[in-house]
């Protein structure tokens, strides 16, 4: 054993080196290997079915009724985009004026107890925003607005608001990144802090901000518990923001417990179509946070 | 050297143990699957059956209908439990009916409408009918709350009451009898469907074609929708699987149903 590595031109250091080496390996690619399992395993049990019944039947179908074989995603796809939009519509906005405001416009000791509460949100299970919803948003919506009050509204706001955490602390990242020469050049060329803010820093941290939007689109993309809980799961295209919607997500999740044969099978389809959108939605999110790191 | 030996014992008996479960199922050993409906009501059977037969053990897993009746087919387990009717190939299994279940027509308890006919029933699920004014009801949109595709209740409800027509698409799903009602009692515009047994005084449950959902009614038949708990087997059980049969059919296993909500066969 000694003679082999020393042949090799190894100490005992390095051999032992080249061990670690070997082990983190096949920690690094068991974990990968998981990755690779799903999406073959994902991929076996769910697309026989869609080309047994034609991809456009799938994908473009509206209607959802298992039992007599129809099994058109449509309602759902569009139920998913919908809800996360609308996530979006209220989360970006709220998240960036909050990441604007903890950089720019808030003295280190605000932001030293601000920053880590809204960390905190993240940590909260999906479960509890979804009863806050059913108990607090659902009723106020039905009384307000009229309609069941489990909607696209009251998803997009709970969704909205899960999704705030990831854009916050990524974009105050990104802002706190950009280096303080660019500051003070705009301050001193007599632009106010606004002015700054708006034409210096937006567009110098631009990438980094993008990439918490897509993140945060994953999270609500992918977002189930909550969902189901408030958005009251009606397997149609949505025709109002109080009308009730299904995602793909949702829809995976509702049924799986009694389906079996073919009904099991449209269910992984399900699987496979937001597996799609969801490895779409990263590549984009790693192709922008690369194109960043080239930035000088 | 002693930790290795140490760790080998370990494993050998987590093999002979896992083992034991899976392969032995022993002749004092009775597995039964299937409708999630029945399950809490068979693991209360089990429980008493268990206290007074010493040395025999019941096993109750759920899975749905169609998986238990599947799983009895296969031989998986001696006793499937069906909360529908066998269909086409099913047919050839052995059913024993254990008990019945009605199915309410719930509203929240301030909605006027105090009962509909089944037909208008219908109406309402297939999204002709949407308005509770046309009803004799208050002016506002029904809330149409349904199960989700592949439960029994809702297989249930779409044999007894919808027919050949499908539930509208725009009903609001949940997946379970609690959220059902749960919405039901928060919602005044709201019409769903759950297990009689489950009705509290949260919500009310509709007359229908006259008759109120009660067990009076369903015993002389004016209460239409009802349906009936099955265990399937292959062929007349036997052994085992006879003897906890036999113990459900009993007056005592009776009993057990009447108390939980359901309607006893006799």
């Amino acid at each position: 054993m000694d003679g082999t590595a020393k042949k090799r031109g190894g100490t005992r250091l390095e051999r032992n080196d080249r061990l670690v080496r070997l082990a983190l390996l096949v920690v690094a690619f068991s974990a990968v290997s998981v990755l690779l399992v799903i999406t073959v395993f994902i991929v076996g049990q769910g697309t026989p079915i869609m080309f047994r019944y034609g991809f456009k039947s799938f994908l473009a179908g509206t209607s959802w009724y298992p039992s007599e074989k129809l099994f058109g995603l449509w309602p759902m796809i569009v139920g998913s985009l919908f809800v996360t939009a609308g996530a979006l519509v209220i989360g970006v906005p709220f998240g960036l004026s909050c990441a604007v405001v903890l950089t720019e416009f808030s003295s280190k000791r605000v932001r030293g107890i601000i920053k880590p509460i809204i960390e905190l949100l993240a940590g909260i299970p999906s479960v509890v925003y979804g009863f806050m919803g059913v108990i607090i948003l659902v009723p106020f919506i039905r009384n307000t607005f009229g309609g069941p009050g489990l909607s696209v509204l009251a998803a997009a706001i709970i969704l909205g608001v899960m999704i705030l955490p990831t854009i916050i602390s990524i974009s105050v990242d990104s802002l706190q990144a950009v280096p303080p020469s660019y500051r003070e050049g705009s301050i001193a060329l007599g632009a106010t802090r606004w002015q700054t803010v708006k034409m210096v820093l937006f567009p110098a941290a631009r990438s980094g901000i993008i990439a918490s939007i897509i993140l945060g689109m994953g999270r609500a993309v992918g977002e189930t518990m909550a969902t189901i809980m408030v958005a009251g799961n009606a397997a149609e295209v949505p025709r109002s923001l109080l009308a009730p919607v299904r995602t793909l997500t949702s829809n995976v999740a509702l049924e799986m417990s009694y389906a079996t044969g073919e009904h099991r099978e449209a269910l992984f389809a399900t699987g496979v179509v937001l597996f799609v959108i969801i490895m779409v939605l990263n590549t984009i999110a790693n192709a922008t946070s690369a194109k960043r790191r080239k930035q000088p | 050297m002693k930790r290795r030996r140490f760790a080998l014992c370990l494993l050998a008996l987590v093999v002979v143990l896992s083992s034991g479960c899976r392969g032995g199922r022993s002749r004092n050993e009775l597995t039964l699957a299937g409708s999630t409906s029945i399950q809490p009501f068979a693991d209360k059977w089990a429980e008493v059956f268990m206290a007074s037969h010493l040395g025999l053990g019941v096993d109750v897993q759920g899975g749905g209908s169609s998986a238990g009746i599947q799983a009895c087919k296969s031989g998986a387990c001696q006793i499937g439990m069906s909360s529908r009717e066998l269909k086409g190939e099913e047919k050839d299994l052995t059913a024993i009916v254990i008990a019945r279940d009605g199915l309410a027509i719930i509203v929240h308890p301030s909605n006027p409408v105090r009962g509909l006919k089944v037909a208008e029933v219908k109406q309402v699920f297939s999204g002709d009918i949407t308005d509770w004014k046309t009803l004799g009801g208050p002016d506002k949109r029904i809330t149409v709350v349904t199960r989700e595709e592949g439960s029994g209740t809702r297989g249930a409800f779409q044999e007894l009451v919808m027919g050949k027509t499908r539930i509208f698409r725009g009903a609001i799903t949940e997946d379970s009898n609690g959220t059902v009602r749960e919405i039901v009692t928060h919602d005044p515009a709201a019409i769903g469907f759950i297990s009689l047994g489950l009705v509290n005084s949260q919500v009310r449950a509709l007359a229908l074609d006259g008759a109120e959902a009660n067990d009076e009614n369903i015993g002389n038949g004016s209460y239409r929708l009802v349906r009936p708990f099955l265990f399937v087997s292959r062929g007349e059980p036997t052994g085992l699987a006879k003897q906890f049969v036999d113990f459900v059919l009993s007056d005592e296993g009776q009993a057990l149903v009447k108390e939980e909500g359901l309607l006893p066969i006799r």
